[in-house]
């Protein structure tokens, strides 16, 4: 079997990519429209949220993805402090803008749900907050790679900010259970039966997040191949220029 | 199209936003990656002629 670490290989990597990427995005194409569908067009109203619990197919996959694509950033960027292998770095990076888009869809139908609901757009909470607060990060991360011109020194500093932001992602995700306070309920899927959402909502909301999970995948894919590609350029141009 | 009541607004921005978003940050990677390929091949192939 492979070794995991051939994939630090950038021709590997592309090639892989290059395999992986009609699947992966057909895939996410096809759980995305048969989740949405299904949970738009075919579930009924909650009988106290109404029509608005139609929201949760967009919500909880969107924010689940903003969360775990974080970790995914911080996974790639502590490779890239330990092992130095650049196509982690590159494929943190690339992941950035995918998050942060993640992280705004959590918030924006976050806002537009909670105004009918608590009326409210916004609410100093504790999830919401620390929500908004990764969002930051998530700009910040972009911003940083964006400033530094030198490939290593950007990914060395922005794996450091990659740690201290993993704070909020955590935070992001248990700060209903730490404060036990706001208006933001806990978790909408549970171990426990008692937390966890009905069946008939249960099971699109099930197949959205794939649909989510595989769409954040082939973006990273596509991505980290665009950023292998123009580190490979710019080294390129360099040596040109030189010439 | 379902019955979405009074909270057909909320609903329906929600999805126009979030769909808009997912579409924009779609169409930006696939065009960036279209642009970083072919200038790449442009600068690889100078490169080996110049060698």
């Amino acid at each position: 079997m492979a070794s995991i670490w051939e994939y630090a290989n950038p021709r590997k990597f592309i090639a892989t990519a290059n395999r992986l990427l009609p699947w992966v995005g057909g895939l996410a194409c096809v759980a995305l429209l048969v989740g949405l569908i299904w949970g738009f067009f075919l579930t009924p109203d909650d009988y106290r949220q109404g029509s608005t619990v139609k929201i949760i197919y967009l919500h909880v996959p969107s924010a689940l993805m903003a969360i775990n694509g974080w970790f995914m950033m911080l996974v790639a960027s502590l490779i890239w402090l330990v092992r130095r292998h650049h196509v982690s770095a590159l494929a943190a990076r690339a992941a950035a803008p995918v998050g942060a888009v993640m992280t705004l869809i959590a918030l924006i139908t976050g806002a537009i749900w909670g105004q009918p609901m608590w009326g409210t757009w916004w609410a100093w909470d504790p999830r919401l907050t620390s929500f908004l607060i990764l969002f930051l990060f998530y700009l910040g991360y972009i911003a940083l790679w964006a400033a530094i011109e030198d490939d290593d020194t950007a990914a060395d500093l922005t794996s450091i900010l990659c740690i201290v932001g993993s704070v909020f992602a955590v935070l992001s995700r248990y700060a209903v259970d730490f404060w036990n306070q706001g208006l933001h309920q806990g978790a909408s899927l549970s171990m426990d039966r008692a937390d966890h959402v009905a069946n008939v909502f249960y099971f699109p909301l099930l197949v959205c997040m794939s649909g989510f999970v595989l769409l954040f995948v082939a973006l990273v894919l596509l991505r980290t191949q665009t950023e292998i590609r123009a580190r490979r350029m710019r080294a390129l141009l360099a040596r040109e220029r030189m010439a | 199209m379902p019955d979405l009541g009074k909270y057909a607004g909320s609903v329906l921005s929600a999805y126009a936003v979030s769909l808009l978003l997912l579409a924009v940050v779609i169409v930006v990677s696939v065009m960036r990656a279209r642009r970083v390929k072919r200038r790449m091949e442009e600068v690889e192939a100078r490169a080996k002629h110049a060698r």
